[in-house]
């Protein structure tokens, strides 16, 4: 007998008596000022909110705060011509010398500042993470109050995506917080009131 | 790897032998017990999500071979390959199969207590594989060559002067340096190489989902997709339990998880993977390992509800106290205490005993698992079962007589109290293990019964 059908048929001997599952999985915590949360749960996290009318205004911006910085990409079409770093790589590993993404990405959860990307957005699914210093464009009206919310947005039929909430971040070293880890050492978002 | 594995209460007393620092490691994991508290009291909610979080689960737990019929259907719909394990040593195999098929002799790894659960490291170096673990905590555990001593933080028996010494050595680190941004900083240097040069990367699984045949990884410091967006081949290893039926599920367990662990809303990142990036493999191994066996003991199947967070650890006064490695298990803690009965009654007899049962367990789990219940039924099962040692068995036999028989228990109580009397030292002495520590108490002039019969007039 294979594993498998061990596996399946002593579960099927050993299981409990059926139950059902709970109807109501949407609770509460909807934030009145979803955006006030949305920037309190991100600077509790080391992550600067920048609000932006419009695209031209985003491109304004960014040339101001990243004025000195070389190898920066972005997948933002108002920046093509502002990145030097080319996406068009057929190797992640090609992506290794990267200082600044700034990225189109889809939705932010007030509850815990998470934002959602994936494939849909990007051409190359490590690119938020090996990239030194990462920011992310959202639409203003995107953020939703909490993760049932956000699941009920969520229709990503794509083959990979993630939330990401803030810098990467370790505390294995005497519970000391220490930003960058392995992934992004900064992060900045940008909401965008016409995208 | 120690050699001659003690039992917990005697490796409990070589790791009380430093005071400060037994002290200094309570009030460190005590602190992480705090942050979870402010966390959760933040959401109104949070008892009605646990309620949720263990209702789903005792649902999946009474659909387990559909839910998993079902994942293996659309995990194989969306191009994943698909592999069921008995036990550990057919997952090790599954593991080196896969990693000799393609050439590779070195691999990444992010956080994943089923791998230390099947010792597949050790598994793999005999068979000359190296696997770097990527996790800051668990390379330094790797790199000191021990086990982690805690599932959420590896490293958390450590002080920042042993990390620094090692990583002189190491990672060439200056002498002396403790700083932990300094030390973060040459780790991150030094598994970037690692990123950059291993072509499998394998990682743990916090959920896979029924509905999406995807799976959800959890991580603060982004190693696993690190390690999974740049290899050619990801394996992604899961003990069958980590199922939940929806994806809107996750919702409640992402709200639960990291607020249980570490205090943080959610995690920096949480990976949720379906399909494998074009030109990429991607596995997914389903791993048994008693968790069958336990699915039909009636009292302990509710352990299978854990979503791995550590709370109950940290919480733990016994936990806090004795360390992780005291438990000799991949799992400590609580948890760990009723889970690893199950894989092994005689080695893991010590560990329902290594608890005061004061329910501080249960209070946290996320899930509600009834933790300290299940510790005392444990030590129910050990005792019949002839698995716990002769002294101890003969000391429980003897509470039992005398507990049993109220006028042999009112004179053994004189008894007593006469003796501790007249002759202190018969008990203040190093041969009874409950003046360790302490002073015995003074002995009471009458016992209750007595002072009652007195009184009641």
């Amino acid at each position: 007998m294979s594993a498998r059908e061990k596996i399946l048929q002593q579960i099927r001997l050993n299981k409990p008596e059926e139950t059902e599952l709970p109807k109501n999985i949407d609770f509460d915590s909807h934030y009145e000022d979803r955006e006030a949360k949305f920037i309190e749960s991100l600077s509790a996290i080391y992550t600067e909110v920048i609000v932006v009318p419009d695209l031209g205004a985003l491109r304004t911006k960014v040339e101001e705060l990243y004025g000195g910085v070389v190898n920066k990409a972005s997948t933002i079409p108002a920046l093509a011509d502002w990145a030097d770093f080319s996406l068009q790589v057929t190797d992640p590993h090609d992506l290794e010398t990267i200082e600044l993404a700034i990225l189109e990405a889809e939705f932010g959860v007030a509850e815990n500042g998470a934002i959602w990307i994936s494939d849909n957005h990007l051409p190359h699914r490590v690119l938020p993470f090996i990239t030194q210093n990462l920011a992310f464009v959202i639409p203003r009206n995107s953020i939703v109050s909490n993760m049932h919310e956000a699941y009920k947005v969520l229709k990503d039929t794509t083959g990979w995506g993630c939330f990401i909430s803030g810098p990467s971040k370790t505390a294995d070293i005497e519970q000391s917080l220490v930003i960058g880890a392995h992934g992004a050492r900064s992060l900045v978002v940008f909401l965008v009131d016409h995208a | 790897m120690s050699k001659v594995t003690l039992d917990h209460a005697s490796a409990s007393d070589v790791f009380n032998a430093d005071e400060p620092y037994v002290n200094w490691h309570d009030e460190t994991l005590w602190f992480v017990r705090h942050k979870r508290d402010k966390s959760s009291k933040q959401l109104p909610e949070w008892e009605a999500l646990r309620q949720t979080a263990s209702d789903i689960k005792h649902y999946v737990l009474s659909h387990l071979d559909t839910l998993l019929e079902t994942f293996e259907r659309k995990a194989k719909e969306n191009g994943v390959h698909v592999h069921w394990a008995s036990t550990a040593a057919e997952h090790n195999e599954i593991v080196l199969g896969l990693l000799r098929k393609h050439n590779i002799d070195r691999m990444v790894k992010s956080k994943s207590m089923l791998t230390e659960e099947c010792h597949m490291n050790d598994f793999l170096a005999k068979n000359g594989i190296e696997v770097i673990d990527t996790d800051l905590g668990e390379r330094i555990v790797q790199l000191r060559n021990e086990p982690p001593s805690h599932i959420v933080l590896p490293a958390i028996h450590l002080k920042k002067q042993d990390i620094g010494v090692l990583f002189h050595e190491h990672l060439g680190t200056e002498e002396g340096a403790t700083d932990p941004q300094y030390l973060t900083e040459a780790a991150r240097q030094h598994l970037r190489d690692k990123f950059l040069t291993r072509r499998a990367a394998l990682t743990g699984v916090n959920f896979a989902v029924a509905e999406t045949g995807g799976f959800v990884v959890s991580t603060n410091e982004g190693n696993a997709d690190m390690g999974a967006h740049l290899a050619d081949i990801h394996i992604a290893c899961m003990g069958f339990e980590k199922i939940i039926p929806k994806q809107e599920h996750l919702g409640v367990f992402l709200r639960l998880l990291a607020r249980s662990a570490t205090g943080q809303p959610i995690t920096t990142y949480s990976s949720h993977f379906k399909k494998p990036r074009e030109g990429q493999e991607m596995h997914i191994i389903l791993l048994d390992n008693g968790r069958s066996t336990q699915l039909g003991r009636e009292d302990f199947r509710n352990s299978l509800k854990c979503i791995r967070c550590g709370a109950c650890m940290n919480t733990c006064p016994v936990y806090r106290r004795s360390g992780g490695h005291s438990y000799h298990n991949a799992v400590a803690g609580p948890i760990g205490s009723i889970l690893a009965p199950n894989l092994d009654m005689t080695k893991n007899a010590d560990l329902p005993f290594a608890s005061t049962l004061c329910g501080s367990c249960s209070n946290v789990c996320p899930v509600k698992i009834d933790i300290h219940d299940q510790l005392y039924k444990w030590r129910q099962v050990l005792v019949k079962q002839g698995h716990v040692p002769k002294g101890k068995e003969i000391g429980i036999k003897a509470m039992s007589v005398v507990l049993s028989q109220p006028r042999f228990y009112q004179w053994s109580g004189k008894l007593g109290r006469a003796v501790m009397k007249a002759m202190p030292f018969v008990v203040n002495n190093s041969l009874n293990p409950w003046y360790k520590n302490r002073e015995m108490p003074e002995p009471p002039q009458e016992s209750f019964r007595d002072w009652y019969i007195r009184n009641r007039k």
